[in-house]
């Protein structure tokens, strides 16, 4: 504690938890705009990574919640949001917004991977033919006609699911941009933010998980697509950045009477998770690094680990940015003459290795859901028949 | 002496003829709680309202002590429903604020003052803090069940059977005015780990008592009433005097009143 804080305040009551909760929704929101990229803006050179980053997105949506739920007062309580929601709260909307985007996504990775999920229930054998049955659901046509109706309407919920990821994640950034007692979080350039991050962070993700699985199976990396998920990137947080510095360039130039504190927490509170992480490591420096690979004519094997590289710290400064406006926002108090204090415990539900464990889980998730829907798309082929080896 | 009785005797004496002046009021309150067949009460027709006197405040924390001890609030500093700060303010105009385990232990203990002794203090006063009660809470717009809610009569309080524990009011409400019960320390409804505030002791003021905190203060720096009784002290009080209410720009528009402004107080 350091100066004056309200007796309340004392406990930060939005931890870790919280932190995890919006980086996980920025990352599906992210990935799911880079397969509408191609599945709607017909940009060819991320075929490669259009079906894996909706299987990303799945996985990542599918335990966006769970950190949520895990940290309420009363989480056997959690499905009053939807018998009782209170329209005025933003926060009422998440299980809607949510739920509505699960079957979105769940019905475009279905229509997506229907042809394989199809051949792979004709040509399997015993159990894989009975799951691969199922997953199908009965529907087994997968004639011209057929793919073709598959095809626009995966258009459509791609269109669709683009502002449906705006929402899902700009409705993050509306929770924290609308509390007008929090100088530090009341912004209409919030939600704006979020989006921004949201996009950079999935995009960092993909390429990561690009190049990563790639060298697991062992199979040459498309560098057209690498290229253009460093390009995408490098525009998307050019913006982000921008939009990040103009909130608080426009504070300070305000310099209304929350000023003070704020200037204090940026400049000693989390000093080094602010500029030091978010700004720096995880903006400056892969704004450079992006930069310079597509600048230079170093070969590929230069190229894709500074990419990797770059994409790496820019999800390490999202998650900064995570940490700098919830925890951050909640170190100041509301009277603006102080500050509590907040170190994440390593152990207990709120701890350190909970919330390592929310991150983790759906690569886990990920690794199992390409083991029955394998995305890789570097030449069409017939897909293998899965035959009864375990 | 019936119950009627020694519920008017415990009226008086408690200080509510003052509340409620008209006795046909008075009378529609308690019979409401007391006789067997419950009489229909209006409660749009009271508005209640509170009243700091800043200047009178001597900062012995029996309000903070009271109010633990009828609601039931945690006992540690950390918890709760009202307390007191203390502003002092030194020749050179730098303000220092403290509220030593929020007011319930008082401020006179050497140990809370041995820092101000080398101070040129210019002045000083106490702040009693409770929930406002605001006309326009943003508790009640971001609670996502519902749970948190504004009686007829503008009292917000916080329904534990339905309360999911989610803090987005915390973070919501401007003046730190609530917390959430910790593991183990469990309400009136016996759930731990939801939501707590005060409510202004709705459970008294609707049998015509005070509110513990304004019948516990020694020197009236705490009033009480009904804003729409003119003859009420708190109607009294914010048409004759000047007051101000806390964080007026963020437009909430709360129902406890400050006599003794000064800038710097929010």
């Amino acid at each position: 504690m350091d100066g004056f804080i309200y007796p309340n305040e004392g406990v930060v009551e939005w931890d870790l938890l919280i932190v995890v909760y919006p980086y996980i929704t920025g990352l599906v929101a992210g990935a799911f705009v880079v397969s509408s990229l191609y599945h709607v803006f017909g940009i060819k050179a991320l075929k490669p990574v259009a079906r894996f980053s909706l299987v990303a997105a799945l996985a990542f949506l599918l335990f966006a919640p769970l950190p949520l739920v895990i940290h309420l007062g009363r989480p056997e309580r959690a499905l009053q949001m939807f018998i009782t929601p209170n329209l005025a709260s933003a926060m009422s909307a998440f299980g809607f917004i949510w739920l509505a985007y699960f079957l979105l996504v769940l019905t475009e990775v279905w229509l997506v991977f229907r042809e394989d999920i199809v051949r792979y229930a004709k040509t399997s054998e015993g159990v894989w033919k009975t799951v691969y049955t199922v997953l199908a659901l009965g529907v087994l046509e997968i004639s011209e006609e057929a793919r073709a109706i598959d095809a626009k309407l995966i258009k459509i919920l791609a269109l669709v699911g683009i502002p449906s990821a705006f929402l899902l994640h700009g409705y993050v950034g509306f929770i924290f941009g609308a509390v007008k007692a929090n100088p530090w979080w009341s912004t209409p350039l919030m939600p704006i933010i979020f989006i921004t991050s949201a996009t950079v962070s999935g995009i960092a993700l993909l390429l990561v998980m690009y190049v990563v699985s790639s060298k697991i199976r062992n199979v040459p990396l498309d560098h057209n697509c690498l290229r253009a998920l460093a390009i995408w990137l490098l525009g998307i947080l050019c913006v982000n950045l921008v939009l990040e510095g103009l909130e608080i360039f426009s504070m300070n130039y305000e310099a209304e009477e929350s000023w003070e504190i704020i200037s204090r927490l940026i400049n000693e509170k989390i000093y080094f998770s602010y500029f030091g992480i978010q700004f720096i490591l995880g903006a400056v420096v892969p704004l450079i690094i992006l930069s310079y690979a597509e600048l230079t004519r170093s070969g590929e094997s230069v190229k894709t680990p500074a990419r990797v590289l770059a994409a790496t710290l820019v999800l390490v400064g999202v998650f900064a940015m995570r940490w700098n406006v919830v925890i951050g926002g909640q170190l100041m108090s509301k009277s603006f003459r102080g500050f509590t204090d907040y170190v994440p415990p390593i152990f207990g539900l709120e701890g350190v290795l909970v919330a390592a464990a929310f991150m983790i889980a759906p690569v886990v998730f990920f690794v199992v859901l390409v083991r029955v829907l394998p995305p890789w798309q570097e030449e069409p082929k017939e897909p293998e028949p899965r035959r009864l080896s375990f | 002496m019936g119950a009627k009785g020694l519920l008017g005797g415990a009226l008086a004496y408690s200080g509510v003829a003052s509340v409620m002046r008209k006795p046909a009021r008075a009378e529609g309150v308690t019979r409401g709680l007391l006789a067997p067949e419950p009489v229909k009460i209006d409660w749009k027709k009271y508005h209640w309202g509170f009243v700091c006197d800043d200047d009178k405040c001597i900062g012995c924390g029996r309000c903070v002590v009271a109010c633990k001890k009828e609601n039931d609030v945690p006992w540690e500093p950390e918890y709760n429903r009202t307390w007191v700060e203390r502003y002092v303010i030194d020749e050179e105009g730098e303000f220092f604020v403290d509220s030593p385990n929020a007011g319930r232990d008082g401020f006179a203990a050497d140990y809370m003052n041995v820092k101000y002794e080398a101070l040129d203090v210019r002045k000083s006063f106490f702040v009693p803090k409770l929930c406002n009660q605001c006309d326009n809470p943003p508790c009640v717009k971001v609670c996502p069940v519902g749970a948190t809610y504004m009686t007829d009569d503008g009292v917000v309080l916080v329904d534990h059977g339905h309360c999911i524990g989610c803090r987005y009011c915390i973070q919501a409400c401007p003046y730190g005015a609530r917390f959430m019960l910790p593991r183990g320390h469990k309400s009136h409804f016996g759930v731990d780990r939801v939501i707590d505030k005060c409510n202004w002791c709705y459970h008294r003021i609707h049998r015509g008592l005070l509110p513990a905190c304004v019948q516990a203060c020694p020197v009236e720096a705490r009033l009480f009433g009904d804003l729409r009784d003119p003859e009420s002290v708190v109607s009294r009080i914010t048409r004759e005097k000047r007051v101000y209410t806390l964080k007026p720009e963020l437009g909430t528009d709360p129902k406890v009143f400050y006599l003794g402004f000064e800038k710097g107080v929010h």
